[in-house]
């Protein structure tokens, strides 16, 4: 599939494109998680930038995350278009042209880039340089219709925000950032595979491929365990580190150990086993993907209550440091 | 050269988004207009005339 290729394969216009259809190009819901684990990220720095650049910076990020998403809908029309959860989007639907599309999140990423220059400087602008290439260039390009390892290396995009906060708040990247990264980074390939396993057959039709398509859904259940392991003690290394405090440190134990049971209810399931494609529903769960959806649905929750622990001991003081000797 | 006709609906839509996209460059030039104050604080006014 070349570019030419993708960029033909939308739609005549079904109407006029409005304001909307562009926020909608942007992914907010993707958006949001990124605003949120950015947030985090840059009240848990040791230093911050004051209102307006602190603002300017976390506005940055958010328009980078979403002029890559924008991207990422250009691209990968034709795939969305035979997808039931992506052929509603803004260029497969017809409502914003492809062209379009390509032209606001290339304008999108710039200014993005140049704001958070401005704002915090060149590391921080860098980082979110490199982080809108990588999902748009790296995964949406490459890795997605080519491996599918796609969503485990195309994972570091998503990753990165609290890193790039940090680093517009305090100038540097030090390890607490990059283990805020790694928590993100091994979060995401139990989060998608999970996903993927109540709905291989949408992916399978779009020629996407993922684990369960590729590999089958038993491999893809005992990745979706592994994964989970490595998490749940990843998720607690910020408390060791004086990063997390106590409040931190409950969230990530509980939320780690919840987790972990339910990514071993997923592997002794059998989600994914029969293929889900002809569902009318696209919500709709068989008995067997109920273990799968369950994990997917807590996954969110996981992440929502861990960056919102570190959100509320640091930007709300609720730090209490965690000294066990 | 081919001209096309707006529908209501199609000048009514291009106007919204025109309102939109003016709504969003005058937020951003007042961003940078207010990043640039709080970079370079009251010395951005020290300046040759």
């Amino acid at each position: 599939m070349s570019i030419t290729d993708t960029a033909t394969a939308a739609p005549a216009r079904a109407r006029p494109s409005t304001a909307a259809d562009y926020l909608a190009l942007l992914k907010p819901r993707v958006m949001s998680l990124v605003i949120f684990t950015a947030c985090a990220g840059y009240a848990a720095a040791p230093s911050d930038l004051g209102p307006v650049l602190g603002f300017a910076a976390i506005l940055s990020i958010a328009v980078g995350a979403g002029a890559a998403g924008a991207l990422n809908m250009w691209f990968d029309a034709d795939i969305d278009a035979k997808m039931r959860r992506t052929r509603v989007r803004p260029v497969p639907s017809g409502r914003v042209r492809a062209e379009e599309a390509l032209g606001f999140g290339v304008a999108m990423a710039i200014l993005s880039v140049l704001l958070m220059a401005l704002a915090a400087g060149a590391l921080p602008a860098a980082l979110l340089a490199f982080t809108i290439v990588f999902y748009a260039v790296i995964y949406t390009m490459w890795l997605k219709r080519s491996t599918p390892h796609n969503i485990v290396i195309g994972g570091l995009a998503g990753a990165l925000p609290p890193t790039i906060a940090w680093a517009a708040a305090t100038g540097t990247v030090s390890a607490d950032p990059l283990l805020l990264t790694a928590i993100i980074f091994m979060w995401t390939p139990p989060h998608f595979w999970a996903l993927a396993l109540y709905q291989r057959g949408d992916y399978a039709a779009a020629g996407v491929p993922m684990l369960p398509v590729t590999h089958g859904a038993k491999a893809t259940r005992t990745q979706i365990l592994a994964y989970s392991l490595a998490l749940a003690p990843l998720g607690l290394a910020p408390a060791l580190t004086g990063l997390g405090g106590w409040v931190y440190a409950a969230v990530a134990a509980f939320g780690g150990l919840m987790f972990v049971v339910l990514a071993l209810r997923v592997a002794r399931s059998r989600a994914g086993d029969e293929e889900h494609a002809g569902d009318p529903d696209l919500y709709a769960v068989r008995r067997g993907a109920r273990a799968a959806r369950d994990l997917f649905a807590f996954s969110i929750l996981y992440l929502f209550i861990l960056f919102g622990a570190l959100l509320a001991e640091h930007a709300a003081g609720a730090y209490v440091p965690l000294t066990l000797f | 050269m081919d001209t096309k006709t707006l529908t209501d609906e199609e000048q009514s839509a291009r106007k919204r988004r025109s309102v939109a996209i003016a709504l969003a460059l005058a937020g951003f030039v007042g961003l940078v207009f207010l990043v640039t104050i709080a970079r370079l604080g009251a010395s951005v006014l020290e300046r040759p005339l």
